[in-house]
């Protein structure tokens, strides 16, 4: 049996492709550390109880709430932002898709929108609407409304299904 | 932070027995963390130790094992979720678990964690109720296997004793033709009510209905005289709709909360019941 303590412990994890280590205490909440020690602010402090979704990131391609994580559970696992989305300077496909269909006001929830739809298309895509809607359920926006976010998944879903056929 | 912590990495139930028996309250059984995190962050509760459990291999485990299915403590909702043998052979646990919080909650929440939390507002306890569940618990010396009934003793209280931790859950596999439906209402994030009904059929009549209701009080609870009366129903009456307003819902203990008064809730209830029958029966009426 092992037991992980400060000091001593280091978070050993990939963050948006990069390997990290970083010391931390055992106790320290994934939001924290991705924040405050990696200066990765787009991950959204709000609800505190996993309920919004503002804290949305990927852990091996699959939504958790940073908030209600121990930054312990990223050791030698995948955890993907949204400062990862971008490649040289593209905006990836559910980005685009947001900004295309105007699904956004204050922003606040969309980190968190985003990466909860990449994961939904990465893992069906052909996700219709309700499908999207039952996944979204842990994803609060409070000013722009879900018409709108809607319409950027059906394209978000859209420009996947293109850059798919392209790649093949 | 919540710290400062350690977090143990037991290897074995047994010797996460032990680090119980010798840490007391200063330890806690650490799985997925979504209801033990929330109350640390709340401050609702304070331990020095974690016991992760998932570094326990067989709290992983998902298998059929002599007509049951065993599910790890450790095993999350997502994986019930998303477990073909599961949907195949245990539709109505999949029906539930899919209906579990969100998405992110189903990612790291575990079975075991949620049956020993003991939130009486929740969602597997109740279907796992009318499947006849129960649970194996290991001590430092031996198992024990209980009634899940018997585990859920109360509002965040369970049957777990200081030096125990839970294994697994064995749930029976539902007679031949057996239909359920797991139905939930409420506003907030954790269900108003919950109600789970199981439906055998007999040709086109009821040969047994089992029922059971989640958030009314501490703890879920079966509706033995309105299970009794639908033996021998019409599956047509109960697809139509059967009023079950007298169904033994004013005997239950009922607890007014945050989610509505203990008359609220039990209407919910009365009316999800006959919803959860109806829907059984339609499904029955096609599976024909």
């Amino acid at each position: 049996m092992t037991t992980v303590r400060a000091p001593g412990f280091v978070l050993e994890t990939t963050v948006n492709g990069a390997p990290v280590r970083v010391p931390i205490d055992p106790g320290e909440l994934l939001l924290d550390v991705l924040r405050e020690r990696l200066g990765l602010r787009g991950t959204k402090r709000s609800c505190e109880v996993q309920v919004c979704g503002a804290c949305t990131v990927l852990l091996d391609e699959v939504p958790v709430s940073a908030c209600t994580l121990l930054a312990y559970e990223a050791r030698g696992r995948r955890v993907e932002t949204i400062e990862g989305l971008a490649r040289e300077g593209r905006l990836h496909p559910v980005q685009q898709a947001f900004l295309d269909a105007s699904a956004f006001q204050c922003g606040y929830c969309t980190p968190g929108m985003v990466l909860a739809v990449k994961a939904l298309l990465e893992e069906r895509p052909d996700a219709s609407t309700d499908e999207a809607k039952t996944w979204l359920r842990g994803n609060i926006c409070r000013c722009t409304g879900y018409a709108s976010i809607l319409d950027a998944v059906a394209t978000a879903r859209r420009f996947m299904d293109g850059r798919a056929a392209t790649a093949g | 932070m919540l710290g400062p912590l350690e977090i143990h990495q037991p290897a074995t139930a047994a010797e996460a027995a032990e680090l119980r028996a010798r840490l007391g309250d200063d330890a806690a059984i650490y799985a997925g963390g979504s209801e033990l995190l929330l109350a640390m962050k709340e401050g609702l509760g304070r331990w020095r130790h974690l016991i992760d459990v998932k570094t326990v291999g067989e709290l992983h485990d998902l298998r059929e094992d002599g007509g049951a299915l065993a599910i790890g403590a450790a095993v999350t909702h997502r994986r019930l979720e998303r477990s073909p043998l599961v949907g195949a052979r245990w539709p109505l646990l999949r029906e539930t678990e899919a209906q579990v919080a969100n998405v992110r909650v189903r990612a790291v929440g575990t079975l075991g964690g949620n049956l020993c939390f003991g939130e009486p507002h929740s969602d597997p306890p109740t279907a796992l109720l009318v499947l006849d569940a129960r649970v194996v618990l290991r001590g430092p010396r031996a198992e024990r296997a209980l009634p899940l009934a018997a585990f859920l003793v109360g509002s965040y209280e369970t049957a777990l004793g200081g030096d125990e931790v839970l294994v697994r859950v064995e749930v029976p596999e539902p007679p031949a033709g057996a239909v359920g439906a797991y139905l939930k209402f409420g506003f907030h994030e954790r269900p108003t009510v919950g109600v789970a009904a199981l439906v055998v059929p007999a040709g086109h009549l009821v040969r047994e209905a089992r029922l059971a209701v989640g958030c009314l009080g501490p703890t879920p609870a079966r509706l033995p005289r309105l299970e009794a009366r639908l033996a021998g129903a019409a599956l047509a009456e109960l697809e139509r709709g059967v009023d079950c307003r007298d169904g033994g819902f004013a005997e239950l203990d009922v607890v007014s909360d945050l989610h509505g008064s203990a008359e609220y809730k039990r209407e919910v209830a009365a009316v999800l019941a006959g919803r959860a029958l109806s829907a059984c029966a339609a499904r029955a009426r096609r599976a024909a």
